[in-house]
């Protein structure tokens, strides 16, 4: 489905969580607000996904990479992503 | 009188051969057939036997998927298409595991990957498990895509002279079926203690998924080792498990195994789900064994009869395997993609996989 160049990695998400690709296509397409279509187009996703700072495939210098950009994605989504949570975990464990 | 017009097209060794389209209908429709009478599932309909029709019959070299019907991939092997000599038609590129993830995320545009050791048994992996759960950590800083970890529970391993069991090849045909039995009995604990141990290694480091791979590979014994292993990540922890099979039907290496009160020997794909689905498998990978002898096209339509019985009933994604020798693929180490396109889109189109 394309990965980070469309909204592969997102439907991938919620199919981990047992939906199936309708459902699942479904669920992140109302999320972003887009049709079923532009969840598989590479043009309309590569500019919506760098204005939600999601990360995109192409090599931005200050755009959300990595756990940031998953950080987001879990907002976005409603779900839990664990390395997010751990993250969080560890930011907020006290030093001593 | 007129030649009747061939269509280049394939064989299930990936040999070139030229077919008349009444050929291929006819291939279509005895691959079809073929599926149903050793499952007990339907044939393809007339409109899903005229979709193959017209891919196979299709001059053009590479075929896709409607705008809008894409699906989900699913990675086995890691990075070994890269990074290995020949594991997975590996090309041995100069790069490590870390790199590799991150090009299979941005320069190919996978919707998932997975971190696996080159040796991808759990018997050599969990040596290695504090190593692997490091790629794994690191790489889910700097990655966006869900990264899974994978290997297979590859009961074979556990066999003499790779392990400490008796081997059931060595003793079945000295008709030592209650030893041979025995031995498979005490084997599959020891895997699944080990698949279960190394899975919650990754827990740690956060992952997004584990991918048990070429399960049943070993029979029997070997399914019920994942399907247990299974069974206790998925009520224990929060970790999605994707089950991906070895071949279409379970070898019954033991014969008397069971799970749920099912005989697991002799299961088809869509028996095969019910069991993945009860053990709480969050993604179900089933294989169809590419036959060689036959041409592509009767492959992949007896490959989708099969998935499209699975999918009919699935209550979680499915992702069949399609891939040299299984799915419709032929069975080669570099394999077409003429062929991987049409194998790969039918699955789709007419099996209705969330995924492969």
């Amino acid at each position: 489905m394309g990965g980070i160049k469309t909204t592969g990695d997102l439907v991938a998400r919620m199919q981990l969580n047992k939906m199936r690709l309708p459902e699942a296509k479904r669920y992140v397409a109302d999320k972003l607000g887009v049709s079923l279509l532009d969840l598989s187009d590479s043009t309309v996703m590569r500019t919506l996904r760098e204005d939600l700072d999601i990360g995109v495939v192409t090599a931005v210098p200050g755009l959300s990479k990595g756990l940031e950009a998953k950080a987001r994605i879990a907002e976005l989504l409603d779900i839990r992503i664990n390395c997010v949570e751990r993250m969080k975990e560890k930011i907020g464990a006290p030093l001593r | 009188m007129p030649a009747v017009s061939t269509i280049i097209t394939r064989m299930g060794d990936a040999a070139t051969v030229e077919m008349t389209a009444d050929d291929l209908r006819r291939d279509i429709i005895e691959g079809s057939e073929a599926a149903a009478a050793k499952g007990k599932v339907p044939v393809l309909e007339e409109r899903e036997v005229e979709y193959l029709v017209e891919m196979f019959t299709s001059p053009s070299r590479i075929w896709g998927v409607e705008r809008g019907h894409e699906a989900i991939l699913t990675k086995d092997g890691s990075t070994n298409t890269i990074c290995s000599s020949r594991l997975s038609s590996g090309v041995c590129a100069p790069l490590n595991r870390e790199a590799a993830v991150r090009l299979f995320e941005t320069a190919f545009a996978f919707d998932t990957m997975e971190v696996g050791h080159t040796d991808y048994s759990v018997k050599p992996a969990k040596f290695l498990a504090s190593f692997e759960a490091q790629h794994l950590d690191l790489l889910q800083h700097v990655t966006v895509l869900p990264l899974f970890y994978g290997f297979m529970p590859n009961l074979g391993l556990y066999y003499r002279p790779d392990g400490p069991y008796p081997n059931p090849s060595d003793l079945l045909p000295m008709g030592k079926i209650d030893e041979a039995r025995a031995a498979q009995e005490e084997a599959l604990e020891a895997c699944r203690e080990d698949v279960v141990w190394l899975s919650r290694q990754m827990i740690d480091v956060a992952a997004d998924g584990i991918n048990y791979d070429t399960v049943a590979s070993t029979g029997d014994a070997d399914f019920l080792a994942t399907l247990r292993a299974c069974e206790e990540i998925s009520s224990t922890t929060d970790l999605p498990v994707e089950i991906g099979m070895a071949a279409e039907m379970v070898l019954g290496f033991h014969g008397e195994l069971e799970y749920d009160g099912v005989r697991l020997a002799g299961l088809w794909p869509h028996q095969q789900l019910k069991l993945v689905e009860k053990a709480g498998a969050a993604i179900f990978g089933p294989v169809v064994n590419t036959n060689t002898r036959k041409s592509c096209a009767w492959n992949v339509a007896r490959a989708v009869t099969f998935v499209k019985a699975v999918t009919a009933e699935a209550t979680i994604p499915i992702h069949p395997n399609v891939g040299m020798g299984v799915g419709g693929v032929p069975t080669c180490e570099v394999v077409p993609a003429d062929m991987v396109s049409r194998a790969s889109a039918a699955m789709i189109e007419i099996g209705k996989a969330d995924g492969l």
